[in-house]
């Protein structure tokens, strides 16, 4: 695929923002920075915020494949970086044995049935690079230009962390019975976290640094109707005000962008021509997760969340 | 423009400044920064430093302060500002009598006999912590740093190769294919073990005061032993997290540094909203899930009691388990009266005391167990 950079981040902002996707200047600063520098890039910020949506949304403004790699506790290099695919080299070799002299046995009584064959030249076809099969990681570095989607590495354990600092920095990987796969260009590697915990300094210094913020009320309006153009100016301008103040209740789990699309969505699916403390309280699932998030919200009181939304 | 005419002798002072605020600002950035600079163009000095120098929402806040303050209170085009957590630094000095001289005894109390040593430790062991003074309560502190209190270790995800357990495909198929496709020995794993997480949340109110210092320096010891895997937080009307603090080796340095950073240090108590706050901030998003949490705490409770009875209960639906440490349970004839301890039992899995160092070894021993 053609690889498409943009020449500021004016211009990423741009095209983010015609896949759908509209960031703050920070992130398009990050975003074109990463490119431009060919620097991974770290995204912390509260879930929801879209950090995962803006890989994608790289990914499609830049014209190069995602490859996602979503972050567990145990994933380890079998799972993330390469396997060998190990019941079809047993295959190979038993289809070896078959159709050609025993290779085992090449010394003793120099052959089977067929030709002497080479014992090296056979196992050298066991670890031929179609019994390899890609991960993620691999994929990436193959498959260079491409967008590098490392989701919620927090999941991860420190062991895949360490992996991971050899790869960001040398954009290569050993195989050892293979040799050095080396990536021909850098890929674009955007790294995400939800700060459940902290990440190692290590990993950190070898990547720019950004916390995604929840969206401002006006660029979350921007964002309702760019994805909801059915829904009204004014509805999306209430759930915009009423998620932001929700957002400041100290929730445990603060609505994100994805929360106020399905809100919006619901609202309008009811019919809802603005939003009223009884239609807020009946469609608040869509938003509010959790019982005690519920409790608060009530207790604090719709009417004062959506006071001044009359409007 | 943001920056003056050469950025690069500003960038200089500028790092200075933000290392002289507490962003540790490592020298292998610096090129980044240039490379960032040179991309974006001396105009966008804000986001170029800030996208390479920093690595945590708390070096954002510091950031943005030096810039505030260097560039006379432009904060950058656009830029937002960061709903971090600030870092607390009010003074509270925490160590009232740890620098006090040995010779100054309580009176009425016999001098300590250096013979009669392990006896006295014995009886000392024994010893309310709120009773200790001089001597004494320096003996039981070096006591204190000697206890190891740490979680038993829990099945990771993670497999590893053992003689028993699960077959393990891959390393079998490796093998048969040394051996030339015959099956051989089976290969083997299983999971491996990691620490189970232990979270203390300490109440540093005014009713708890003589025994903050004895469990604030237990969870120092905690910290010591297993530095990745334990977080301590203090609570009383707010919530303040105090394990970076612990983490300093030498026990009064670190117990010191912990009460720097507590703004309510024998304040009143809304455990309630400090429990509910660990919840929101820390334990929902991940920390207290599949967690020994520590509740240590005599359960005084400022307010209406129901809102830490639905916190506790908050809790013990994401830890492993949930212990209480009230420093009044060992006395005769104790009962859970206070309003809020009486509320939070139901939903702790145990009850301990923790008002001696025999207590706090019977504690370490209880989390061991698991």
């Amino acid at each position: 695929m053609a690889r498409h950079l943009p020449d500021s981040p004016a211009e990423l902002s741009r095209a983010l923002a015609g896949t759908g996707y509209l960031p703050d200047t920070g992130l398009a600063t990050a975003g074109w920075l990463a490119l431009r520098l060919d620097r991974p890039l770290f995204l912390e910020g509260d879930a929801g915020v879209g950090k995962t949506s803006f890989a994608a949304a790289l990914a499609e403004a830049t014209g190069l494949e995602l490859i996602r790699l979503q972050c567990y506790e145990g994933l380890d290099l079998a799972q993330a970086l390469y396997d060998w695919d190990f019941p079809r080299q047993v295959l190979h070799l038993r289809t070896w044995e078959a159709v050609g002299s025993r290779p085992g046995r090449v010394d003793a009584a120099g052959g089977g049935s067929g030709p002497p064959v080479d014992p090296a030249a056979v196992e050298a076809s066991l670890y031929d690079r179609r019994f390899l099969l890609a991960r993620p990681l691999l994929r990436a570095l193959e498959s260079a230009p491409c967008v590098l989607l490392i989701d919620e590495v927090d999941r991860a354990d420190d062991e895949f962390e360490a992996y991971l600092l050899e790869l960001l920095s040398d954009w290569a990987v050993s195989i050892p019975e293979l040799g050095r796969i080396v990536a021909p260009v850098p890929p674009t590697v955007v790294v995400t976290s939800n700060r459940t915990r902290e990440v190692h300094d290590a990993l950190k210094r070898r990547c720019l640094y950004h916390w995604v913020e929840h969206p401002d009320p006006e660029r979350e309006v921007e964002i309702l109707k760019l994805r909801l153009p059915e829904v009204t100016a004014r509805l999306a301008r209430q759930v915009a005000r009423a998620t932001a103040r929700l957002r400041d209740l100290d929730l445990a789990k603060a609505p994100g962008i994805a929360e106020a699309i399905d809100w919006a969505r619901a609202l309008h699916a009811l019919g809802a021509g603005g939003l009223t403390a009884e239609v807020a309280d009946q469609t608040a699932g869509t938003v509010v997760k959790l019982r005690e998030d519920l409790e608060r919200v009530r207790e604090h009181g719709w009417d004062t969340l959506l006071a001044g939304d009359s409007a | 423009m943001s920056g003056p005419a050469d950025p690069l002798v500003w960038v200089q002072g500028f790092v200075a400044a933000l290392r002289r605020a507490g962003v540790p600002v490592a020298q292998d950035r610096l090129p980044v920064l240039v490379r960032a600079l040179d991309a974006l163009g001396p105009g966008e000095l804000y986001w170029a430093g800030r996208l390479t120098l920093c690595a945590t929402p708390e070096d954002l806040a510091g950031y943005d302060a030096v810039w505030r303050e260097l560039t006379g209170g432009r904060a950058g085009r656009g830029s937002p500002r960061p709903r971090v957590p600030a870092v607390r630094r009010a003074a509270a000095p925490l160590i009232a009598e740890a620098a006090r001289p040995g010779a100054d005894r309580a009176p009425g109390q016999p001098p300590a006999v250096v013979a009669a040593r392990a006896s006295t430790e014995e009886v000392l062991r024994h010893r309310d912590l709120a009773g200790l003074t001089g001597e004494e309560l320096a003996e039981v502190r070096r006591l204190l740093a000697l206890l190891a209190p740490a979680t038993p270790l829990r099945r990771s995800r993670r497999r590893r190769r053992a003689p028993a357990g699960r077959v393990d495909a891959h390393r079998t198929m490796r093998a048969m294919l040394r051996g030339l496709g015959e099956p051989v020995r089976l290969a083997r794993r299983r999971p491996g073990r990691r620490p189970r997480k232990l979270v203390m949340l300490l109440d540093v109110s005014g009713s708890m005061a003589p025994y903050a210092d004895g469990l604030l320096r237990f969870g120092h010891a905690a910290v010591r032993v297993r530095p990745a895997s334990t977080e301590v937080f203090t609570i009383g009307t707010r919530l303040t997290r105090v394990t970076d603090a612990l983490k300093l080796r030498d026990p009064d340095t670190a117990i010191r540094a912990a009460g720097a950073r507590v703004p309510d240090w024998r304040g009143g108590t809304r455990l309630g909203d400090a429990l509910g706050a660990y919840l929101r901030q820390f334990g929902h998003r991940g920390m207290a899930r599949r967690a020994v949490v520590l509740v240590c705490s005599d359960g005084w409770e400022g307010g209406d009691p129901a809102p830490l009875a639905a916190a506790v209960a908050w809790l013990s639906r994401l830890a492993h388990r949930v212990v209480w440490v009230s420093p009044h349970a060992d006395r005769p004839g104790f009962a859970p009266t206070a309003a809020g301890l009486a509320a939070a039992l139901p939903h702790c899995d145990e009850l301990v005391a923790g008002h001696s160092l025999a207590a706090l070894s019977e504690l370490a021993e209880l989390l061991r167990r698991g």
